[in-house]
């Protein structure tokens, strides 16, 4: 099965990032192949290469970052975005700024879209 | 289809707006705050004890880890992340945001 | 028309205005509605309150999205409906719900099509993608 991902909450602040983290996981566990990531609302702020928590705890950019490398297709709405200072500056590696017609493409590519928000 | 639910059933309608579209044969997920519906001798248990009769209703299990959650209705479905994917194998998905 | 392609439903149950959810979800409209696909819309629980009359965002500040609203069938976003209990519920008459446009013909006022639960989930069952707000 080819699935897609939308992510609409920001990191730390909700459980939705780290809900998205292992069912994308337990996916890839299973043999299935993840279309995409698609970053928007407040979903944008997963993104920055800015954040740094604790040592201690998950670092949620460098998570999806590592996705990213695996060939994983991260695209982070533009118009979101901009309304909230993410640029390709701040953007952690792998992951890349585009517009929600990437969303529509990976619907159109999946079998299955899942949301995870607030 | 999949309904999945992640809010508290003490604070949000979400849970109560889910089981109204849902269908019989449908299944329900509760994960994040979702899952305190799960818990058993709540004045809101009687919602998810409904439930199970026309729908097939999961739990995820790390969420009720987190959250302490052992004494569960007796019919909710503990589920894995890889349960959830099987799920969402199985059918389309609805998001009760 | 973009009509063809798979059955895909943006569902909105959120409140206006005290969150930017519904906003960012008609830009997901417009956009979708450019695809090739098969666009379906509901408002339901909380987000019939988008459909409420007479809303002005003025005094807060906020440019709002009445007007994009207004014009999701000029952006070709034509099947939009809303869930009959959820109005009935927040004391919303039927027939006093915002207009999303204009026929092309006779100018009239276009309103979303109010629907029965057992049709709204008739028409859930049938997609291939729900995205949800």
């Amino acid at each position: 099965m080819i699935i897609s991902i939308l992510v609409l909450e920001g990191p730390y602040n909700h459980e939705a990032s780290d809900s998205a983290y292992n069912f994308i996981q337990a996916a890839l566990a299973k043999g299935h192949a993840i279309r995409g990531i698609f970053f928007y609302d407040d979903g944008v702020y997963n993104v920055t290469r800015l954040m740094d928590p604790p040592q201690d705890d998950r670092h949620i950019s460098r998570r999806w970052s590592e996705l990213g490398a695996t060939g994983i297709d991260m695209v982070v709405c533009i118009a979101a975005a901009k309304r909230r200072g993410i640029t390709n500056e701040v953007l952690a590696p792998n992951i890349r700024i585009s517009g929600l017609g990437q969303l529509a493409s990976m619907i159109h590519e999946s079998d299955r879209i899942v949301t995870f928000g607030d | 289809m999949l309904h999945t639910v992640n809010k508290s059933l003490f604070q949000n309608g979400a849970l109560e707006n889910c089981l109204r579209l849902a269908r019989d044969g449908d299944a329900i997920l509760l994960l994040e705050d979702g899952v305190y519906a799960a818990a058993a001798g709540t004045v809101k248990s009687s919602l998810i004890e409904q439930a199970v009769k026309r729908f097939a209703v999961y739990a995820i299990e790390a969420d009720l880890k987190a959250r302490g959650l052992g004494n569960l209705i007796k019919e909710v479905r503990v589920a894995s992340y890889g349960d959830f994917v099987d799920l969402v194998e199985k059918y389309p998905v609805h998001a009760w945001l | 028309m973009a009509q063809k392609g798979k059955k895909v439903m943006v569902t909105v149950r959120k409140p206006p205005h005290g969150s930017i959810y519904v906003q960012e979800s008609i830009e997901v409209m417009f956009i979708f509605a450019t695809y090739e696909m098969d666009l379906s819309v509901v408002f339901l629980d909380d987000g019939v309150l988008a459909l409420h009359p007479g809303q002005d965002t003025k005094e807060l500040g906020i440019k709002g999205f009445m007007a994009s609203l207004g014009a999701l069938v000029d952006w070709e976003v034509t099947n939009v409906y809303a869930d009959r209990q959820s109005l009935k519920d927040r004391g919303i008459a039927e027939d006093a719900i915002i207009a999303i446009g204009k026929d092309d013909d006779s100018g009239a006022p276009i309103h979303p099509r109010v629907l029965d639960a057992a049709e709204i989930a008739a028409m859930m069952a049938a997609q291939h993608s729900i995205v949800s707000f």
